[in-house]
């Protein structure tokens, strides 16, 4: 396969990094909390596409629609139950805390579902397309779309609607938001909504394209998408796009032309240079120290 | 009746006792002054009445209803606004957006113009720095955004917290200037200062608090001329 060939594959593989990145980063920019439960929301997402086709037999657009339901709701409930009561908490119990729903929502899906890997069919139709000898299956191309379009839709949401403000000012200062008369519980939970269900779509497109989803189909992509947004510059929406698309490209040329078990160390060994050049992140924003 | 009336008010702060069963009145159209030193308790007050902290013990009510049950960010709404101790404008967000912000519960667009055009002709500056980030303004320019900010959501009442801290004189003058304006303009007034001097200089009555106390009550000229007040707080 030709040079050209290889970077495709980078961008098929990179757009869902970016995609998973965006929900992840976006909880971290509002929120200031990692997320690490956010790979397995992916996977429940992917588990209720696979259950509502397969044996409820709706359509795709319909099992998507419950996808994102579900995975806005169990972002909302955790962040409830888990998060809440840590909010004056210190950041290293709130990041423990996250781990602890991660593995709990791994356990739960392992008692369900065992830990076989269930066989799922694409959401996503659409034919490939290819241009001479290059070739980009459908899914890539839907996921591009899908990706681009959260992109931008997600900017123009914070910066122009009076919630997207009302998310950077309690993102900014929490007890300052609430005497402009902003519901911080409120905006909070609305931000891990939209989260989840950025977290439900990447599901949706992940498992459409490898097929399959088991009780740690989340893990890894989800530490991937973390790198991807903090290689991007975590909290930066565009960072997570871009971070995602470099992550992918770097991955697949490096298992192309150097070595298929060595790739993951690259892609950790780029993050590892960039962040000792830029701390922020590619994109990132330093921010002052206040005096 | 009292349009803001605050009765045994108790504070903690995890086991120590900030404010030990404080009362006091606040009257429609007058302007309050609360002094005291560093540590007396009075950002503590503010915060409890807006709702940012819990209260052990007391009550406080506004035009008749219980503030200690009202969620904070349903005070605002309620007529009263707070301009918050070292500003706490937002810091990444313009001038413009921090403004707008300050009208976040009100929905006609046309009333919220209409009090950012009067807020712009109070505050020139404020205009002319719109589209910048607020976290570029200089110490007084802030000060005046965070009122802009709370008239914004046109109060009846506005509690201002240290609105002198760390300003060159004549932003101090400039800023108690506006005070007065915004007292004459129909809007009653809580003034926390540690600049008692300048607070009683504006305010109608005072009440002076000393660790979590009020110690002395009354008429703002009368305390100035108070021998043990001189001797505290006005350096005589």
């Amino acid at each position: 396969m030709g040079f050209i060939q290889q970077l495709i594959n980078g961008l098929e593989l990179g757009n869902i990094y970016a995609l998973m990145a965006l929900g992840y980063t976006m909880v971290y920019g509002i929120a200031k909390m990692l997320n690490f439960a956010h790979g397995d929301i992916i996977m429940v997402g992917a588990y209720t596409l696979s259950l509502v086709m397969t044996n409820v037999g709706m359509p795709p657009i319909i099992a998507i629609l419950a996808s994102v339901v579900v995975c806005s709701i169990l972002g909302v409930v955790i962040e409830k139950i888990a998060y809440k009561p840590l909010r004056n908490a210190s950041p290293l119990t709130v990041l423990i805390t996250a781990i602890g729903v991660s593995y709990f929502l791994q356990s739960v899906a392992l008692l369900i579902f065992g830990s076989n890997k269930r066989k799922v069919e694409s959401a996503i139709t659409m034919q490939g397309i290819s241009i001479g000898s290059l070739e980009l299956t459908g899914v890539s191309v839907v996921t591009l779309g899908v990706t681009l379009i959260i992109m931008i839709g997600l900017t123009l949401f914070i910066k122009k609607t009076k919630l997207g403000k009302a998310m950077l000012a309690v993102s900014e200062d929490k007890g300052a938001a609430q005497l402009m008369g902003i519901n911080v519980n409120q905006t909070i939970s609305i931000t891990f909504a939209i989260g989840s269900a950025l977290a439900a779509i990447a599901g949706v497109l992940f498992v459409s394209s490898y097929g399959f989803v088991g009780p740690y189909t989340g893990a890894l992509p989800g530490i991937k998408a973390f790198v991807a947004a903090v290689l991007g510059g975590i909290g930066s929406i565009p960072g997570a796009m871009l971070g995602g698309i470099l992550l992918g490209i770097i991955e697949s040329l490096s298992k192309a032309y150097i070595s298929t078990n060595l790739a993951d160390a690259i892609v950790f060994g780029v993050l590892i240079i960039v962040l000792l050049v830029k701390p922020s992140g590619l994109l990132g924003k330093v921010r002052m120290d206040k005096v | 009746m009292a349009m803001l009336k605050v009765e045994n008010l108790e504070v903690y702060y995890g086991m120590i006792k900030a404010i030990k069963g404080v009362s006091f009145e606040v009257n429609e159209g007058e302007v309050i002054a609360l002094i005291g030193a560093n540590g007396a308790g009075k950002t503590t007050i503010l915060h409890t009445i807006t709702g940012l902290i819990g209260a052990k013990a007391g009550n406080i009510e506004f035009q008749g209803k219980n503030l200690l049950k009202t969620p904070a960010h349903k005070i605002v709404s309620m007529g009263m606004a707070h301009v918050p101790e070292g500003r706490r404008i937002f810091q990444e967000l313009t001038v413009l957006e921090n403004l707008k912000l300050g009208a976040y519960t009100r929905s006609s667009k046309s009333e919220i113009d209409e009090t950012l055009k009067m807020i712009y002709s109070k505050f020139p500056r404020l205009e002319e720095r719109k589209e910048q980030i607020a976290g570029t303004l200089s110490g007084g320019e802030q000060q005046m955004l965070a009122m802009g900010r709370a008239l914004m959501s046109h109060p009846k009442i506005i509690l201002m917290d240290e609105p002198s801290m760390g300003l060159s004189p004549l932003y101090v003058n400039e800023i108690f200037k506006i005070i007065e304006e915004i007292s004459s303009s129909g809007t009653t007034v809580l003034l926390v200062e540690q600049n008692a001097k300048k607070a009683l200089s504006i305010a109608d009555r005072a009440y002076v608090l000393e660790t979590g106390n009020i110690v002395l009550e009354g008429k703002a000229k009368d305390i100035i001329n108070d021998d043990s007040i001189k001797k505290a707080y006005l350096g005589e």
